[in-house]
């Protein structure tokens, strides 16, 4: 597992995990430390609201590495997370037991609402923790791998294949908006009331799901940095500016966009499930075009093929939602419009270039790190 | 008009002279008193206790002719006739809600002002009256000037004719000279043949289309008569099979409508998209854009909607066209050759569009109003009619396609746009100004955007999300039509129309969406360059 | 999957198994066979009953005027384009028109197209590690490391294509003709038998091209190697044996002076080549 052990090895993985460690670790003591009146205390709406930031990151990490590395523009990746907050919501559901409004011991409020007399199979065994933890990953695993299957091997790429990646998610968004599809249509699933037996309402869970969110992006971006630092990253890049000559080369480039692909949207998944008990609700809006679109300028934003550019600008457009919704709501949509042309005609590599461009001109004699410098280990 | 004293001759000749003297009586206040006399005698003989002296009464009233007899019949009906009181003159209550009601003399049609109900008597009928008068009725409406009245009363007859009734009708067949008219006619003497039992009344009923005679129909084949139950299932089996002609037809005309639909979304789109390789997001905003203009005409022109639809569609033209323009000039020609980003930036101008919308003019739907030659429908039968604002966005869209083409093919814009997308060095070497044809091309492909807008307008409420609705669609028609070719987005467009509608009634709306989008998705991986695709640069997607 | 039904191939010999030599049998005769190809287009014969024979370690120059098929032919070789007739063989083992253009590339065939593709985002050793022959599977280039033998071999190409100064740099920065010869590098490092190079010294300088002929001529012995080329003073300064192609066949093959001599390629191409120049 050597693979796994590189990226510890390099500044820029230290320093982001770094970054990350001492971050969780502050927000944790601000809000467990110290009392609910002190000027420093970081209140359990923050911490839910960060938590919900770095789910938010880790599914902008999974973007970038498909679309900064990979060269594939998915916009249909808000499926992939839907599906893991799916998984996870079902298990979340099935966890109320009788103490939904219905008192049903079985079946969710919804099914009894719509006169079902008994649990579809597909909610089978939703009931046991690893089994719906284990379709947060495949699931949308499962999706990518058949969906990617398709696509790569009769070669569609670029635009065509972002436009019918948007085109899947639509069509899981209308098929998720139906009552018979039996996951809530409209509402979606809702009213959950613990995970893992800890009550969702108390702080605790709260900073508990904030902790490891955290963690699940550190992993997540391990496993992206381990894959892009490796040969096969590089391949990733190869077949991202010239894909016939890699093929050349010998590579099976579809086999290599696949698995990256299926990774991906594994990390997408994850990054839902964390999410859905943060915000309390799945419902189909995740599955919406517009969303999956807003995961790609996150990245664009934070700057293209850099995994940390992604997270930076998950956390700066959903904090700027944020603020933005709450002062006035109205002005979101111009700015979230603004930011697209923005970033993409005056920005091109985003908030990292600008970052590398610094770091290259006050560190030009340090050793490089990352793929950012790679050029000037000798020169 | 008509006069009480002629009975309806069938010649033309006699209605000439019906209309003179009708004229001429209109004038002599002699005539006219003697009208009312007659008209006051057939009231008084309504008002008696024996309702079969009623019936009778009734019966006299319609052969009298007289033109106040529908108005006199009908309030009959509804209990509206009355009398007053203290004079005891015949009066129609023209609205019995309250204690006062406003009245009008029965006579001469003068209104009498407000009665209170107490001042009142009302002529009283029983349910076996009902059904002469509602009978009755339709009777009257069979001798109506206008043919539309007649054929509808003729329709409204079938099933409902007794033998009293079919006298009346063989004898109004006699006189009746319209071919519809008769038709319906015949069908309903023949159900009522066909009740008594007549076998060779099935003939005239094979083919129709009509419920009521359906329904006789299927009475009839559970008939005790082997041979009338028999006929009657035959002629239910060809019926059956011409109404499922018929739903296809529907379906196929519903199909092509949705299809002309994605196909005026979708061709602006094959433009920009096909030719120079540009991903416009915002084109479902441009299309939103064509349908404000139209809306904004409207509100220009109060009580004109036709004309201003009609202005519109320059105006939409322009008004997507030059907001193309300004998208192209600002953001697109910064990002030439990078596709993924000119998505993106494309994008968020469409967010910046709707939000505009939403905040400028509202961000409720506005309703255009659809002019009166545009409303309605074509009757083709009984089972069959089309929409007339669907028929015209059809025949719309097949127009702008057409245009299209003449612009690609045989003008100068044209030849500079497939030069320039077959080889734009050389085509620069050649001394086209391939910037210019950009902006050009770009400015064709929003404005016809604006034109769908237009006839979108005609068939959905305008609001700020219309675009957003139908922009995934319109590039699932560019895909699969294969990108740059408009006879495939054409064929794609119907096509993909007419699937989606023969889904639809065992699948359900939203299922039908979501199977054809899997079609499309799983075609490309078979056919990622579409249905016909082109080559050249703007074919490596 | 695919993936698992490779893994699970348990009779198939892996690469990183088989000896670093490919498997081509040469023991009977020539490497490159082809007899008799036909390939035609709307109508057009760009081939035309072509026979080519090319031995082991044989440096072969190609010439022939536009059209002559020359291209038509390296794509036939490489699996690009299927011919309508003929046969074409690679040692004695292996029918190339049975085989896609991955297993042909695997087998040993090297192809340089006319225009430089290297992979500009990456730096020229990196490039390198990219071409080298070994698993080219997903799950072992996921954890692929480098050994000290294949150090050696990088170097060792790095020095045969004189970048060694150049190997952190990023291969967009490269000037054209040092991007030609990284991708005869690449090539190299594939350790093909049989290396077709498409006019490898166009746009090149004087000193470029030298030096592009000092490697082609290093590589034959160990490959073969077939050059496509326009430029007549590149090609009388490598070439050993020449073949010219005129409307898709041979029309001469021999040394240079011989094929310079022949009067049909006088009137068809040399002629007028010499005319130019």
């Amino acid at each position: 597992m050597h693979w796994l052990g590189r990226p510890f090895q390099e500044r820029s993985t230290q320093r982001f995990l770094g970054i990350l460690i001492v971050a969780l670790a502050v927000v944790t003591v601000l809000n467990l430390a110290l009392p609910a009146g002190h000027p420093l205390h970081v209140s359990t709406y923050t911490v839910t609201l960060l938590g919900k930031y770095l789910s938010y990151a880790l599914l902008a990490v999974a973007v970038d590495l498909v679309w900064g590395y990979l060269g594939i523009l998915s916009l249909g990746h808000g499926a992939f997370f839907a599906l893991g907050g799916y998984a996870m919501g079902m298990y979340l559901m099935r966890q109320i037991g009788d103490r939904g409004v219905y008192g049903h011991p079985v079946l969710p409020d919804f099914m009894v609402f719509l006169n079902w007399d008994s649990l579809p199979w597909y909610w089978q065994g939703f009931d046991m923790a690893w089994f719906a933890f284990a379709m947060v990953l495949l699931a949308p695993g499962v999706l990518a791998l058949v969906f990617g299957f398709l696509a790569f091997r009769s070669r569609v790429t670029g635009v065509y294949l972002s436009i019918i990646t948007q085109a899947l998610t639509f069509a899981l968004m209308l098929a998720f908006f139906r009552n018979e599809m039996g996951f809530g249509g409209n509402n979606g699933l809702t009213d959950f009331k613990e995970l893992l037996g800890f009550n969702l309402r108390s702080d605790v869970t709260r900073v508990g799901l904030f902790i490891a969110s955290g963690v699940a992006l550190a992993l997540g971006y391990i496993v992206c940095r381990a894959i892009v630092g490796s040969k096969l990253g590089r391949v990733c890049i190869a077949s991202r500016d010239a894909e016939a000559r890699t093929r050349f080369l010998g590579y099976r480039v579809e086999r290599v966009q696949l698995f990256v692909f299926v990774v991906s949207a594994m990390l997408a998944g994850v990054a839902g499930a964390l999410y859905v008990p943060q915000v309390g609700i799945i419902n189909p809006s995740e599955f919406s075009p517009l969303f999956s679109i807003e995961i790609v300028v996150w990245v664009a934003l934070g700057g293209r093929a850099t995994l940390y550019g992604a997270v930076i600008g998950a956390i700066l457009v959903n904090y700027a939602k944020t603020v933005f919704t709450g002062v006035m709501p109205e002005a979101w949509l111009f700015a979230l419009g603004g930011l697209f042309v923005l970033v993409t005609v005056l920005l091109p590599k985003g908030i990292a270039g600008l970052l590398a461009w610094r770091f290259k001109r006050s560190e030009s004699s340090g050793p490089g790190h990352g793929d950012l410098t790679a050029g000037e280990a000798t020169t | 008009m008509r006069i009480p004293c002629t009975f309806m001759a069938p010649t033309v000749m006699t209605r000439i002279v019906t209309l003179l003297l009708s004229c001429l009586l209109a004038w002599l206040p002699v005539a006219a008193s003697a009208q009312e006399d007659n008209g006051q005698a057939l009231l008084e003989a309504l008002d008696v206790r024996a309702f079969s002296e009623k019936a009778a009464a009734i019966e006299d009233v319609i052969e009298s002719q007289d033109p106040r007899a529908n108005a006199w019949l009908e309030a009959l009906l509804d209990g509206k006739l009355q009398r007053l009181k203290d004079d005891g003159s015949f009066v129609i209550v023209t609205d019995n809600v309250g204690r006062q009601w406003p009245v009008e003399d029965a006579l001469s049609g003068e209104s009498l002002g407000e009665v209170s109900r107490r001042d009142l008597d009302r002529i009283t009928i029983n349910n076996a009256l009902r059904g002469q008068l509602r009978s009755a009725l339709s009777m009257i409406d069979l001798f109506a000037e206008s043919r539309e009245a007649r054929q509808a009363a003729a329709q409204k007859l079938i099933g409902k004719v007794d033998a009293e009734l079919s006298e009346t009708l063989e004898r109004r067949l006699e006189s009746e000279e319209d071919d519809q008219v008769r038709r319906r006619l015949e069908q309903a003497m023949a159900v009522y043949r066909l009740e008594q039992g007549d076998v060779q009344a099935v003939e005239r009923l094979t083919g129709s289309l009509n419920s009521d005679i359906r329904v006789a129909l299927t009475r009839a084949s559970q008939s005790d008569d082997a041979a009338v139950a028999d006929a009657a299932q035959r002629a239910l089996v060809s019926i059956e099979q011409q109404l499922k002609l018929n739903r296809g037809l529907e379906t196929l005309y519903f199909g092509l409508s949705l299809g002309s639909v994605l196909v005026l979304a979708a061709i602006g789109l094959a433009i920009t998209f096909g030719v120079m390789g540009v991903i416009n997001m915002a084109h479902g905003e441009l299309i939103m854009l064509g349908a404000y203009t139209t809306w904004a005409m409207q509100q220009l022109l109060p009580g004109q909607p036709g004309l201003a639809v009609i202005l519109s569609i320059p105006a939409g033209f322009l008004v997507a066209a030059l907001a193309g323009i300004a998208i192209e000039r600002s953001v697109i020609q910064f990002l030439k050759g990078r596709p993924l980003e000119t998505l993106l930036a494309t994008f968020g101008v469409s967010l910046i569009l709707q939000q505009l919308v939403r905040t400028v003019i509202s961000p409720l739907n506005r309703t255009v109003v659809t002019p009166e030659w545009m409303s309605g429908s074509l009757v083709i039968n009984d089972a069959l009619s089309l929409t007339l604002n669907r028929l015209y966005v059809l025949g719309f869209a097949l127009v702008v396609f057409a245009g299209l083409m003449l612009v690609m093919r045989r003008t100068r814009l044209g030849l500079e746009v497939r030069a320039v997308t077959q080889n734009r060095a050389m085509a620069r070497a050649m001394g086209i100004r391939a910037t210019r044809v950009d902006i050009l091309t770009f400015a064709l492909g929003s404005g016809v955007a604006g034109l769908a807008g237009v006839a979108l307008a005609q068939l959905t409420n305008v609001g700020p999300n219309l675009g957003q609705s139908y922009i995934i669609d319109s590039f699932m028609v560019v895909v699969f039509g294969g990108v740059g070719n408009l006879w495939g987005t054409l064929v794609a467009g119907m096509s993909l129309g007419i699937i989606n509608q023969v889904l639809e009634p065992w699948a359900g709306a939203v299922l039908a969406k979501i199977l054809v989008l899997v079609f499309i998705i799983l075609f490309i991986q078979k056919r990622p360059r579409g249905l016909f695709p082109q080559k050249g640069r703007a074919a490596e997607g | 999957m695919n993936i698992l039904k490779e893994l699970a191939n348990r009779d198939r010999v892996f690469d990183f198994l088989a000896p670093a030599d490919s498997p081509v049998d040469v023991r009977h005769g020539p490497i490159l066979y082809m007899e008799n190809v036909t390939v035609s287009f709307d109508g057009f014969k760009a081939i035309d009953n072509l026979n080519l024979t090319i031995d082991d370690g044989e440096l072969r120059c190609i010439i022939g005027p536009n059209g002559a098929g020359k291209t038509t032919m390296m794509d036939i070789i490489t699996g690009k384009t299927r011919p309508d007739a003929g046969q074409v063989w690679f040692g004695t083992r292996h029918d190339l028109l049975t085989m896609k253009e991955p297993e042909i590339a695997h087998l040993g065939i090297g192809r340089k197209f006319q225009k430089p593709t290297v992979f500009e985002a990456l730096t020229v050793f990196e490039n390198l590690e990219l071409a080298m022959s070994v698993d080219k599977r997903v799950i072992p280039t996921l954890t692929a490391r480098l050994n000290g033998e294949m150090r050696d071999r990088i170097d060792e190409v790095l020095v045969m294509t004189g970048l060694v100064a150049q190997r952190h740099q990023l291969a967009g920065i490269l000037s054209h003709g040092q991007k030609q010869w990284l991708e005869i590098g690449m090539l190299i490092m594939q350790r093909p038998r049989l290396l077709l190079v498409d006019e490898p010294v166009a746009g090149m300088t004087e000193q470029e091209m030298e030096r592009t002929a000092e490697l082609l001529t290093g590589l034959a012995g160990k490959q073969s190697v077939v050059v496509v080329e326009h430029d007549m003073g590149f090609v009388r300064s490598i070439a050993r044996k020449v073949t010219v192609l005129h409307q898709g066949s041979v029309l001469a093959e021999g040394s240079m002076d011989q094929v310079q001599s022949d009067p049909r390629v006088i009137e068809v191409y040399l002629g007028e080549s010499e005319e130019a120049a």
